[in-house]
Parts: structure tokens; sequence; C-alpha cells
């Protein structure tokens, strides 16, 4: 494996008496592709939020570049989540603001940007997602997956070295969601970024990861290549990756 | 069984605490973040717009009748201890320039301000708007909460300015029309009693409620849980809590600035 960029050990969070992740240990390199898979509600949206420290854990550690990122604060903590582009599940796209500025607002506050070159980065990022047209609109004018694709311009305009994909093609028609999974595989392979994608689409996890981590009950059932997966005998796996209802997992 | 009303009363107890400490902790942010005003001086003229110009019509409105009611009021009582109507003036003047214009205006702004920001806030939180904005490296309590909170203590005060005037004037048609003294007896009363530590104390007054009613706003907003129902419940206890907040603050400023 790569240098490790990321490390995460030990991770407990709990809300109230829902304990959601229970003891997870996860190592990625620079410039890997992780999926991440798992069923509704076993905490992959959480388990993001925790990379950039919107939610702290109840115990464990992460660790960012070799840094404790529980330690890091004010600059520190907005350059390494400047660091990093995420895409939210809900989009989470700012409802003030036309789509255009939504992509624009990070190199806009961040200071380090002129106006004209914002511009330019702005359109080709909507470019990239297909949404140049929609420039100008309001994000309650667009549809769930124009959202989106706003919400991935918005996540890459700065050209961050990690993006983290919360369903990225979730929503999105079949022709659609294969030029995302490009997008994202081009990102990956151009610019070296590293991607972590949560997904619940089998199809896109394999298209777009070299590795695949597979959550269950708080914890990791399953970490490897997605050729390994499509052979793992474990049923949990087996399961999931074949997407029945009867087996070990069951819906609560 | 009987507990339960003692253990909801001590829940209230610590939540109120909590929150307290979650306003005073606010407070600290907002004195940190204007430090970068420079960087956000057109999120502050936004709001310096939506908040204040746009509330003046309202405050103008309730001006209006302030100042009218508070001449009636008087010219009542005035006849009930049988004072000479000539004073009228004075009253109506010491009472809007005190009490009326801040305390009325800042309930009003409560209302309309302080739930405008708990309901926006509040709708950003629940659909991570604001952890969307963390994750871009944007402080949101520079970007969202310092902008609101000046503008609601620029503002408050201004808007009061204006209330003085207007209420004086809704005092002085009814002084007129309804109670029959001429408009000069009126004024030379007001003019007579004016005095500007009043007039200054009053506006002190008012930037004290639109610094509660923007960090009350504020604190609710991001503090809100849930979906739609958490909004409603943030809003409506901003209003509640603003609005006693301005009564009390009302009364402790009343004794601390107006020496008997
Ligand atoms: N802010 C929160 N407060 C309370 N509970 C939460 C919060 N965020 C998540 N949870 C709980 O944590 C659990 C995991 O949620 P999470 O959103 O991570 O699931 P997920 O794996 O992303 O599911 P999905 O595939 O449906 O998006 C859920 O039981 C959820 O109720
Ligand atoms: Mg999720």
């Amino acid at each position: 494996m790569n240098e490790c960029l990321i490390k995460i050990e030990d991770l407990h969070k709990s809300f109230d008496s829902n304990k959601v992740i229970d003891g997870l240990t996860l190592s990625i390199g620079r410039g890997e592709s992780i999926a991440i898979i798992g069923q509704s509600g076993t905490g992959k949206s959480v388990l993001l939020k925790h990379l950039i420290r919107l939610l702290s854990p109840d115990r464990g550690r992460i660790y960012f570049d070799g840094k404790d990122i529980a330690k890091l604060q004010g600059e520190n903590l907005v350059a390494m989540r400047r660091r990093y582009g995420m895409l939210f599940q809900s989009a989470a796209l700012f409802d003030s603001l036309t789509v255009a500025e939504n992509v624009g607002l990070g190199l806009h506050e961040s200071g380090d940007y002129r106006k004209s070159d914002i511009d330019i980065i702005v359109q080709d990022k909507l470019e990239m997602v297909g949404l140049s047209g929609s420039a100008d609109k309001y994000p309650a004018e667009l549809s769930g997956g124009m959202r989106k694709r706003v919400g991935l311009a918005r996540a890459i305009a700065a050209g961050p070295e990690v993006l983290l994909y919360d369903e990225p093609t979730t929503g999105l028609d079949p022709i659609t969601a294969d030029v995302i999974n490009d997008l994202i595989v081009s990102l990956n392979q151009r610019l070296l970024v590293t991607s972590i994608a949560v997904t619940h689409d089998m199809a896109s996890a394999f298209k777009i990861a070299e590795r695949i981590v597979m959550l269950y009950e708080g914890r990791i059932a399953f970490d490897g290549t997605p050729e390994q997966i499509k052979i793992s005998s474990n049923p949990i796996v087996r399961q999931f990756v074949t997407g029945r209802a009867t087996g070990p997992i069951q819906v609560r | 069984m009987e507990y339960y009303p003692v253990m909801t009363l001590g829940r209230r107890g610590v939540n109120f605490i909590t929150r307290l400490g979650g306003i005073f902790v606010m407070i600290g942010r907002f004195v940190v973040a204007l430090k970068d005003i420079p960087r956000s001086v057109r999120l502050i003229f936004e709001q310096l717009y939506a908040i204040g110009v746009q509330s003046l019509p309202l405050i103008i409105v309730i001006a209006i009748f302030v100042g009218a009611v508070s001449a009636w009021q008087a010219a009542y009582q005035f006849k009930f201890i049988g004072a000479p109507l000539r004073y009228l003036g004075q009253a109506v003047g010491k009472a809007v320039v005190i009490e009326l214009a801040p305390v009325l205006s800042a309930l009003v702004f409560a209302g309309r301000v302080g739930a405008g920001i708990a309901a926006e806030l509040g709708t950003m939180r629940v659909t991570e708007q604001i952890d969307a904005l963390e994750a871009m490296g944007i402080n949101p309590m520079r970007y969202l909460m310092m902008p609101r909170v000046l503008a609601c203590l620029i503002m408050v005060p201004l808007l009061v300015v204006f209330s003085n005037f207007i209420a004086i004037l809704g005092g002085l048609s009814v002084a007129v029309v309804g109670v029959d003294i001429s408009s000069e007896t009126f004024l030379e009363g007001f003019k007579s009693s004016f005095q500007v530590t009043d007039f200054v104390n009053g506006l002190i007054k008012a930037g004290v409620f639109g610094l509660v009613i923007g960090l009350i706003g504020c604190y609710e907003g991001f503090n809100t849980k849930g979906g739609a129902q958490g909004v409603g419940v943030s809003t409506t206890t901003s209003v509640v809590i603003s609005s006693v907040m301005i009564l009390i603050l009302d009364f402790v400023f009343t004794v601390l600035l107006f020496r008997l």
C-alpha cells in the first residue's frame, strides 16, 4: 500500500443509546480509491463526517497526514478541512445562493482567488458535471439528481487532495450515473486525489474503487479488492453483494 | 408518578442553565469574530438591509399607535387626577423615549427578526448546510452569526430613533385631534422635559435588546435538532426567550441607568 494518509483507530460513536460505530479501525493510503458499502443506517455517513471533524468520536483517534485531527485548532483545522472536498448525501446546497455561487463559495471565502479566476473554475466544474446551463438557477429549482451534481462540482471546486463522496450516484439515471463514475475515476487517476465513496450501487463501486470496505454492525466486515469481494464466501458480504432479503443481515 | 413534575422542573432548570451557558459562549465567539469585519463587509450589509431596512415599515406602524395610545392614556389619567393638559407632551415624551419605543420596538423586532434568524439558521442546520460550510473551511460563526448579531446590535437602536420620532408625532396627532390641545403646547411640554441622557439611555437599552435578540436567534438556530418540527420549536423558543429577556433586562438597565 501507498504511504498512509488517513488512519482511523478504534473509533466509537453512539447517539444516545444508539451505538453506531463500535471499534472501527481503517487505514487509507494516499491516492487510493475506496468504496464503502453497507446497509442503510450502519453509519457510513457518520464515518465520513468524522474524517473532517463534523462529528467527534466518543473514543478512538483519527490521524490525517500523521496528525491527530482532534488536536487541530483554528487555522490548522480549517487548513485540514480545505484539503478535503465533501459531497453530502443530501447535497446540502446553500439555498440562498445560486448554483454558481454555491460552487464558487469556498474559493471566494478562502480569499486566495480572484473573481475572474473563480468564474472560470466554476464554469469548468459545472461543465464537468453537465450543468453549465444551470449556473444562475437556485437549488430549489433543480431536480434531486441535478442537486447532487452541483454538490459534486462544489466538492471538487477547490481542487482538494481527498474527496469524500456520500452516495454520488444515488438518484441519477444510469447514463448520468456513469458519467459521474467516469468523472470520479478520472479525478482519481489524473489528479491523484484520494477518494472515499459511500455507495449502495455495486456497479458504481466496482467501477470507481480499487478497494471495497464493507461496514456491518459498527465495524469492518470486509476489506479487499473488487475481485476478492466477488468471490468472497463471507455470508454477510454475499448477501449484500447479491442483494437478498434473507441471510445473516436482518433489516430492522 | 408524583415525582414527574419535580423531574420536569429539574430538567427545565438544567436546560435553562445549558442555554444560558451556550449564549455566553456565543457572546465570546461574537467578540472574536468581530476581527473579521473587514472581509465580511458584504455579508454585514446584506444583513443590515434584510434585518434593519426591511423592518422599518413595521416599526413605523407600531410607533404611530404607541404614541397615539400613550397620549390618550395620559390624557385619561390627567383628567382623573386633575392635572393640567399642557403637561401632556412631557408625559408622552418621557414614556416614549425612555420606555415605550425601546421595549415595544424590541419586542416586535424579536418576533420578526429573531424568529427569522432562528428559522433560517435552524433550516440550514437540519439540511446540513452548516456542516457543508464547516466542511469548506468556512467558519459559520463568522459567515452567519457575526453579521446577523452585529446587524441587530446596530439596527435596533437606529430603529428606535425612528420609532421615537414617529411615536411623538403619533402622540401629537392624538393630542391635537382627540384631546384638543394645540400642537405648540404639546411640543413645548415635550421640549421642556426632553433630556439627552434619557434619549441616549433609551438607545443603550435598545442596543442591549438588539444584541440579545441576535444572539438568542443564532443560538437557537445553530442548536436546532430534528426536521421541520425542530425548526418550529427553535423559532418559537427564540421569540419566547428573547421577549422574556427583553423585559427582565429592561428592568435591570432601567434601575442601573435611571437613578432616582
Ligand atoms: N446527528 C445525528 N443524531 C442522532 N443520530 C444520528 C445522527 N446522525 C446519524 N445518526 C444515526 O446514526 C446511524 C447511522 O446513520 P448514517 O447516516 O451514518 O447511516 P448510513 O450508513 O449513511 O445510511 P444510509 O445508507 O441510509 O445513508 C443511524 O441510526 C442514524 O439514526
Ligand atoms: Mg448515509
